[in-house]
């Protein structure tokens, strides 16, 4: 069990590459500096693309304008790194990181697709329908 | 113990007791309970929030033209820049939350105590900056009248295209100069009251003096050239019939009734979300301050681990992590 108690108090070795192996850093407090610096930067585009909105991302994919999508994607991606790298989920055991990760991402998606499938339907109903109250 | 335990033949297999699956502390696998429950509720505020944008998604307020202060540069228009500097503030104090942990890790009291500082300092700017934000809107810039049926009508210049503010539109009438009101405890009778700044009539007559002003609708257009969302503009003409006939009153700031950026739902979402996010913020504040005080104290020095830390640092990360989608939603897509 010793080696089990060692491992509980945090003194697990850290994973120190990011980016699927292709950053590696030295130390643990070399690769939060990384994330940190790579948070930034994907921040200043989130708020520079909301701030010059290009034109050419105004175009609709999927029902939303692709600039959307593009925040949408960098958050997860933002989500991603504080969860493995500041909540230290890289670290962990797989079968932790899994029962935490799924679990919230079908819930997520759940409760997502029900109500802007369901708002939409009211937006058709308030536009189009002749009776506007009955739905 | 032999007395008391039979001996079942498992001992030191999965099923013999002592196996950790999943290599956590119980402390730390139950913040990941909650965090987990909690990212849950979060979801559902956002995903209900998504819900009314959906259902009003030809009329909702443009974020850029709501948060566009930014402290000392009064009348700039700086959409995004203050909510991204709070951003910046909060990934800033996550930051060193991890170094805290870190250098638990290493059983160095005096790092920890100094990084632990730091991120609380960082929390209580966050709630700082929050209020403020919240100042602002709550205060409002231009001021709106709203139509009977609760839609909110905007002025602007004709030939700037610029917003005009109410009190560049009223022409000030008399007033009651006694109104009863609520003020004066009389809560059960009360005389037509002023309600804002200005009453509806005020607006109306400087409406009709100033020929370039036209009234911009809460309705959202897609402009054919850009791609990109914008307010309906009316006609002098309509904007005239729209404020004599179908104007009841002013609208001044954001509360939870009214919003003079468009939908009060909008208003709704935004003061429940970030107000429950700040409540959480705060909440991380004290919990980090408290195991601050523990490290001074040397209570985890003694205990052999600065757990403790790493547990409040997942809490204070998962803080972070929802600000970083109610960022997305609410200023940015």
């Amino acid at each position: 069990m010793a080696d089990h108690a060692a491992h509980t108090d945090g003194h697990a070795e850290h994973k120190l590459a990011i980016f699927r192996g292709l950053l590696k850093f030295k130390s643990n407090t070399q690769k939060i500096w990384g994330v940190l610096i790579f948070l930034s930067l994907i921040t200043i585009v989130e708020v520079a693309l909301g701030y010059i909105k290009p034109d050419v991302l105004n175009v609709s994919v999927l029902g939303l304008k692709l600039l959307n999508w593009i925040f949408i994607i960098l958050t997860l991606v933002k989500a991603y790194y504080i969860t493995w790298d500041f909540m230290h989920m890289r670290d962990e055991v797989s079968g932790l990181r899994r029962a935490v990760v799924w679990t919230g991402v079908f819930l997520v998606i759940y409760l997502i697709a029900i109500l802007l499938v369901e708002g939409e339907y009211i937006y058709q109903v308030y536009k189009n329908a002749a009776v506007s109250f009955d739905f | 113990m032999d007395n008391t335990v039979a001996p079942t033949g498992t001992e030191g297999q999965t099923w013999g007791g002592g196996s950790r699956p999943l290599n956590a502390s119980y402390g730390k696998l139950m913040m990941w309970f909650f965090i987990l429950s909690d990212a849950l509720t979060f979801t559902g505020f956002l995903a209900a929030y998504g819900f009314s944008r959906f259902k009003f998604i030809e009329e909702w307020p443009l974020a850029d033209e709501v948060f566009n202060h930014f402290p000392f540069l009064h009348g700039t228009d700086a959409p995004m820049f203050y909510v991204a500097l709070m951003t910046f503030i909060l990934i800033g104090s996550s930051v060193t939350m991890v170094l805290a942990v870190d250098a638990g890790h290493h059983m160095d009291k005096k790092k920890v105590s100094f990084y632990l500082l730091l991120t609380v300092i960082g929390g209580f700017i966050f709630v700082g900056s929050q209020a403020w934000e919240w100042k602002n809107f709550i205060a409002g810039e231009y001021g709106a009248v709203k139509t009977k049926g609760g839609k909110i009508l905007q002025f602007l210049d004709a030939e700037s295209g610029e917003r005009v503010a109410l009190k560049d539109i009223a022409i000030l009438g008399d007033r009651p100069a006694d109104a009863m009101d609520n003020s004066e405890g009389i809560w059960y009778q009360s005389d037509d009251p002023v309600g804002g700044t200005y009453t509806i009539e005020e607006v109306r007559k400087g409406f009709a003096a100033q020929p370039n002003l036209l009234i911009r609708t809460q309705q959202i257009i897609v402009n054919a050239e850009t791609g990109a969302s914008e307010k309906l503009i009316l006609s002098r003409e309509e904007s005239l019939f729209k404020i004599n006939n179908q104007a009841v009153g002013v609208v001044e700031g954001a509360n939870l009734s009214e919003n003079e950026y468009g939908a009060p739902l909008f208003a709704d979402f935004f003061f429940f979300i970030t107000g429950f996010h700040g409540f959480h913020v705060f909440s991380g504040v004290m919990f980090n301050l408290i195991i601050f005080f523990n490290v001074l104290l040397g209570t985890y020095e003694r205990r052999g681990s600065y757990e403790m830390v790493e547990k409040v640092g997942l809490y204070w990360h998962f803080v972070d992590l929802v600000w970083v989608f109610v960022f997305t939603f609410f200023y940015l897509v």
